[in-house]
């Protein structure tokens, strides 16, 4: 096992930040935190990283004790913090030599392991790191928090205000990354890329709420949503609110995503429903489920 | 060893990338001592005064002829009554007006004295007061060249002999105020920014993820300063000896062992400051109320402390500012060697070794 978390806790003053989460991440595993902002991902990622201690339970990474081998983990591990934290003022050589020389390496040996993402970035390299753009900041902060080969890796929302184009970009360059066995922990508000996961764990409220492969949380996942659109959609979110056997509704997109209680939900029962109030275009169909409706789900039977 | 060349050729580049401390570190020394040395300052020279002579003898002429050639009064005009002193005061043209009686040459024979009234401007009491210190200085001198040939009976002489600063000059007590408040300034308020800098930006998070040590970490931001403080200390004393006339009578490498000394003090200081706060705006905050003040007028700098009340004297042993200027004047002006100031320079070893232990206990290996 490359990360083994039992039971952590941590609280501030008396407010529960994360509440006894457990999982385990095997080693060459890219493994998703996923849940919204104030879900307690980034704590987890400090307890892990040695920067905080828990108030219980006990932690390993990279098979060293996260309290009495702190010391042993800083050596082992690379760290990308949610906050861009690389020095605006030096360019990007010179935040790349000044991370590779604090951790008694250089550029030239281990260039093999962050090439790929260098050569993107390297015709600025003379170029300030505060002057980047929010793509480029993060390709460097990934060299640098790779220059080192770490065994593992904690991403803290890599992704958050980075362009789609090059959020994809970085979901491949991690794929690449975990073939050189590089054990991958990466947290993320965005649930369309917990699919690009090997397991995942929903958290919410300092909670975990399930963790699985993202394929088994859908299969498994028993209930039908329903995509359904009509001409008013103000009104159609009220109007599935009053439906008798409703379970749940949220807007979707363009769609508004409606759940059932019962096994024998009929489509045309609905169309029906709508149209006797006033309903015109109307539309129902399956929808298919995706990871951020199971979390909807989840998050609404939490409270 | 690698690792801390790194580290501090990284902070090099901050500093040097910064305009604002580059300016903190350079332009303010100098600003400050040629501030100090040459707008502020306690002397007089050339001071407009007016002359109200009722009685033109001879004497009185000599007095006069006496006064105007010091260099430290200009006689602006001679004015004929006693009327139009509140008009040239209230002009602003005259500091003082000098006013020989009526028949002056006439007492100073009959009644073996005569009368000269110092009228001062002390709207600014300061120079009101050197004013009339000077001209009594020169009617005293005149007056015992006229006894010297008369040879009174009886007399005693006060002979005033100022040792170390002859000429009193304020320059004197600037230059180790300065040279003090800089080193306080640079070491402690711009370590304890720059490493609280670390915290704001995140990057002190990556760091502490890192495999330096903390010690590492604060020597490496420590050292530069150091190095610039000692540079920056250079300069003021130079300015000091060269452009003010600031003497050297001690030894040189003593002066740089105390400052150096000095420097470790405040950075260590500095350290303790960014231990306690998370922001640039606090460090600063804590770096000019808790430590700038006190420096100016806590440490003998520019107030006489034994002429303060007996708890802000007690409160000011606790002041490494007050201990350092006390060494540096000891050395430039009055020579002293260590024998002497062995007390104070032990006083500041003391208080940078509780700075640096209870920076060292403070320091989070941790985020909390």
């Amino acid at each position: 096992m490359s990360i083994q978390v039992q039971n952590i806790s941590k609280s501030y003053k008396d407010n529960f930040a994360i509440a006894a989460v457990s999982f385990d991440v095997k080693e060459g595993e890219i493994f998703g935190l996923i849940g919204p902002d104030g879900a307690g991902k980034t704590t987890l990622f400090r307890i892990l990283t040695t920067l905080l201690l828990a108030n219980e339970g006990t932690a390993t990474v990279a098979g060293f004790d996260v309290v009495a081998d702190y010391k042993s983990i800083r050596r082992s591990i690379g760290y990308m913090p949610g906050k861009f934290s690389l020095y605006q003022d030096l360019t990007v050589a010179e935040n790349l030599s000044f991370f590779a020389t604090i951790f008694g390496t250089t550029l030239e040996e281990n260039y093999d392991v962050i090439k790929e993402i260098y050569v993107q970035i390297e015709p600025f390299k003379d170029r300030r790191a505060g002057a980047l753009s929010g793509g480029m900041k993060q390709k460097l902060a990934l060299c640098c928090a790779l220059i080192h080969k770490p065994k593992v890796l904690f991403l803290d929302e890599p992704t958050t205000g980075v362009d789609p184009v090059s959020r994809k970009e970085f979901w491949d360059m991690l794929k690449r990354l975990q073939q050189r066995g590089i054990t991958i922990l990466v947290s993320t508000p965005y649930m369309d890329e917990a699919a690009l996961c090997d397991r995942i764990a929903l958290i919410q409220k300092g909670a975990v709420l399930k963790i699985d492969t993202p394929e088994n949380i859908i299969s498994k996942y028993d209930k039908t949503i329903y995509d359904v659109r009509t001409k008013n959609t103000h009104q159609l979110i009220q109007d599935l609110k009053e439906y008798p056997s409703q379970y749940s509704v949220y807007a979707f997109g363009e769609y508004i995503h409606y759940c059932d209680k019962t096994d024998d939900f009929n489509s045309i029962e609905l169309e029906n429903y709508l149209k006797q109030r006033n309903h015109t275009e109307i539309e129902i169909r399956v929808s298919k489920t995706s990871i951020e409706d199971i979390f909807m789900d989840l998050t609404t039977l939490n409270q | 060893m690698k690792r801390f060349i790194g580290f501090v050729t990284k902070e090099f580049y901050h500093i040097f990338r910064d305009k604002r401390s580059m300016f903190i570190l350079f332009g303010m020394p100098i600003a400050q001592i040629m501030l100090f040395g040459f707008a502020i300052t306690n002397e007089i020279n050339n001071v407009n005064i007016a002359i109200l002579d009722k009685s033109k003898d001879t004497k009185t002429q000599k007095i006069i002829n006496k006064i105007s050639a010091s260099k430290y009064f200009y006689i602006e005009q001679e004015i004929s009554s006693e009327y139009q002193i509140e008009s040239i005061f209230k002009k602003g043209k005259v500091k003082a007006v000098l006013v020989f009686e009526n028949h002056f040459v006439k007492n100073l024979q009959t009644q073996k004295q005569a009368k000269v009234q110092v009228i001062t401007d002390a709207t600014d009491p300061n120079i009101a007061n050197t004013i009339t210190n000077y001209v009594n200085a020169i009617l005293q001198n005149h007056t015992q060249e006229i006894n010297n040939t008369n040879q009174p009976a009886y007399q005693i002489q006060t002979q005033t002999q100022l040792y170390y600063n002859p000429e009193l000059k304020s320059v004197f007590t600037f230059v180790p105020g300065v040279m003090t408040v800089i080193l306080m300034l640079v070491s402690a308020m711009m370590t304890s920014i720059s490493i609280t800098r670390e915290k704001e930006l995140g990057t002190m998070e990556v760091l502490l993820v890192s495999p330096l040590n903390p010690l590492q970490v604060i020597l490496g931001k420590v050292f530069p300063y150091i190095f610039l403080s000692i540079i920056n200390a250079t300069v003021i004393v130079v300015l000091g000896v060269f452009v003010f006339g600031m003497p050297i009578e001690g030894s040189i490498l003593l002066l740089a062992f105390e400052s150096i000394l000095f420097i470790i003090t405040a950075l260590s200081l500095g350290i303790l400051i960014s231990t306690l706060s998370n922001s640039q705006q606090t460090a600063m905050m804590i770096s000019l109320m808790g430590l700038m003040l006190p420096v100016i007028i806590l440490s003998g700098f520019i107030f006489p402390l034994s002429s303060m009340p007996l708890p802000l004297q007690v409160i000011s042993n606790i002041i490494p500012a007050k201990w350092f200027i006390i060494i540096i004047k000891a050395i430039m002006l009055k020579g002293a060697s260590i024998e002497i100031i062995w007390k104070e320079t032990l006083i500041l070893i003391g208080m940078t070794l509780f700075f640096i232990v209870l920076s060292i206990k403070k320091y989070k290996i941790r985020l909390e």
